[in-house]
């Protein structure tokens, strides 16, 4: 089985290509304290708002820090907050869903009016809301971002335990005398895997731009840690003559969301059991 | 149809209810006391006075109490005044809701058309030179950060070329134009906004519509149509085309809730006077009954573009009213 899957998704140049980006990625981020140039909070006044040049890279901001060594660190904090925060949605959204399709009746009746009733506020506005209110620094983040996005995932999953509740494979483990608990995470559970896998991937992507735009408006990851977002978020004021600082953190952005995309959609091709 | 309108309306209820309880609950999230804002900057005030103010707010009563004299309060509109400056919250979300539509509405309007064009043409003309094209900007547009186009389409095409405001909606200088000279004016200061508000939802829905008319294209009543003699373009457009909108259309009530949550960052970027800078503004200063408010409103209009989602959905799709 899992070897048709890796076969299936090395024949899918984009999806292959997303795997490699995000393999080079998380590679970079676990390394970036031995492969950075200079230390990321390193300040030299004398050298400030330099463009890249051999000495620096991608060069320098406005307190002249080395700009690739922060993105280098910056790719850590981006991949460990979405990384957290997709692992928190898919916990509760794999649970409520599980619930709510195996159960069903009142508790699916309560649990999906819950989930209607959250999906009338925009999820960036209350995550917003609620790090307002708390401190915004990383944790806060990370779980924020994660117990605000793991409705869609509810539904999905809901939807899939709803039709194999009835399958003959979980009657039989039921007249068998499994306990409700065995049934939902020992034979439900692996049935709903693939969507659940995909729906994680894809997350990814969606937390680091949420994350990026926290930071950038200030609520998300304070200074001086590095984050991609609090990053544009500085060079926003330089724009104008120091081009570097607000494209490269872009880039990095799009490129690392792009990345887990691209493999999130390829994975959900090769899951497909049509296919 | 009427018969399933009155059911539709009828699930809103608890839905409603559940919309005011959630956000009262997030609002009692909030750390400190709402009135420590106005007690702690003035060091004169009496604790009698500060006593007074909690009575004021309610805030002796247990919960439920408070609840259901703000929900009384809420079914006339009336979400008190602001912290910051007294005013009636529901004014000053008044003068800002009908921006925050224009702009949602427009960018709407640009995500329709062009997505489905897109879409059709690409599912159409498959893996044309088109269709790669398209695709790759789907990608783009789905995994790009959009505050950061917005910053960069700000720099080029406002700053460096001159050619577009960025900020505000309208210029210094607006009383002093003609009447066309003032929609000419506005409609310049909405592009860019319009443009960055749209562009996820334009990638969704051009790669969504995209598969949809694939899907479509396959079936035999499309074969049908096309061995029956019609113009292709009949064939696309009447026989494809509208079986290809039916599940298009719900995707319309997702959007509502994205199209307004990026209102918050969009509007904050392009200083655009709507009710997104005011919640931006008001999640900052922690302005409870504004925040309290625009959560309500939203909400509200996310559940009326929902409905009318289903309203479009039941007239596409006949099985639906029939049920």
């Amino acid at each position: 089985m899992i070897r048709l899957y890796i076969s299936r998704i090395a024949r899918d140049r984009l999806a292959l290509a997303g795997a490699v980006m995000m393999l080079l990625l998380i590679a970079l981020a676990a390394a970036a304290p031995w492969i950075s140039p200079a230390n990321y909070a390193d300040q030299n006044l004398t050298e400030r708002l330099s463009p890249p040049s051999a000495r620096h890279w991608l060069g320098t901001d406005d307190l002249g820090r080395d700009v690739l060594s922060r993105m280098l660190w910056g790719t850590r904090v981006s991949l460990v907050v979405a990384f957290v925060a997709v692992g928190i949605s898919t916990f509760f959204g794999t649970l409520v869903g599980l619930i709510a399709g195996y159960f069903g009746r009142w508790a699916d009746a309560i649990l999906m009016r819950f989930v209607d009733i959250l999906l009338c506020f925009p999820t960036f506005f209350l995550i917003l809301m609620v790090i307002a209110f708390l401190e915004p620094d990383i944790v806060n983040v990370m779980i924020v971002i994660g117990v605000t996005s793991w409705t869609g995932l509810a539904r999905l999953v809901r939807g899939e335990a709803l039709s194999l509740r009835e399958r003959d494979f979980i009657l039989a483990a039921r007249a068998l005398g499994a306990s409700n608990s065995r049934v939902l995470f020992v034979h439900l559970l692996p049935n709903v895997a693939a969507p659940i896998v995909v729906s994680a991937t894809l997350g990814v992507g969606g937390a680091i731009l949420t994350e990026s735009a926290l930071s950038f408006l200030g609520l998300g990851v304070q200074p001086p840690d590095p984050s991609w977002g609090n990053m544009l978020s500085a060079g926003k004021d330089y724009i104008y003559f120091a081009w570097w600082l607000s494209v490269f953190p872009g880039l990095a952005i799009l490129t690392t969301v792009m990345a887990f995309n691209l493999f999130g959609e390829g994975l959900r091709d090769a899951l497909d059991p049509r296919s | 149809m009427i018969n399933y309108l009155a059911r539709r309306l009828l699930m809103m209820i608890p839905l409603l209810i559940g919309i005011t309880l959630m956000t009262f609950f997030i609002m009692q999230l909030a750390p400190g006391k709402p009135t420590d804002l106005v007690t702690d900057l003035n060091p004169k005030m009496s604790s009698e006075a500060r006593d007074r103010l909690v009575k004021l707010y309610d805030l002796d009563k247990p919960w439920h109490v408070r609840y259901a004299k703000w929900v009384k309060r809420v079914a006339r509109l009336d979400f008190g005044e602001s912290f910051r400056d007294g005013r009636p919250v529901m004014k000053k979300i008044a003068e800002r809701l009908p921006a925050t539509l224009l702009l949602n509405i427009l960018s709407l309007i640009l995500i329709f058309t062009a997505a489905l064009s897109i879409g059709i043409y690409s599912a159409v003309h498959k893996d044309s030179l088109f269709d790669k094209i398209s695709t790759f900007f789907v990608y783009v547009g789905f995994s790009v950060p959009t505050f950061w186009v917005a910053l960069l389409l700000m720099i080029g095409l406002g700053l460096k070329l001159g050619l577009l405001p960025i900020s505000g909606l309208r210029s210094i200088h607006y009383g002093d134009l003609s009447a066309w000279g003032k929609v000419w004016d506005m409609a310049r200061h909405l592009v860019l906004p319009v443009l960055v508000t749209g562009l996820t939802g334009l990638a969704a829905l051009a790669r969504y519509s995209r598969s949809a008319m694939l899907e479509v294209i396959r079936q035999d009543y499309v074969r049908t149509a096309r061995a029956k003699g019609l113009s292709e373009r009949d064939v696309i457009l009447k026989h494809a085309f509208r079986n290809a909108l039916i599940p298009i259309v719900t995707l319309l009530g997702l959007m509502l809730p994205e199209l307004i949550g990026g209102s918050f960052i969009f509007e904050t970027i392009f200083a655009y006077p709507g009710m997104g800078r005011l919640g931006y503004d008001a999640i900052m200063a922690r302005d409870y009954p504004v925040l309290m408010g625009i959560g309500t409103i939203v909400a509200l209009l996310t559940l009326l573009g929902n409905l009318l989602a289903d309203v479009l959905y039941a007239f596409a799709d006949p099985r639906i009213r029939y049920q």
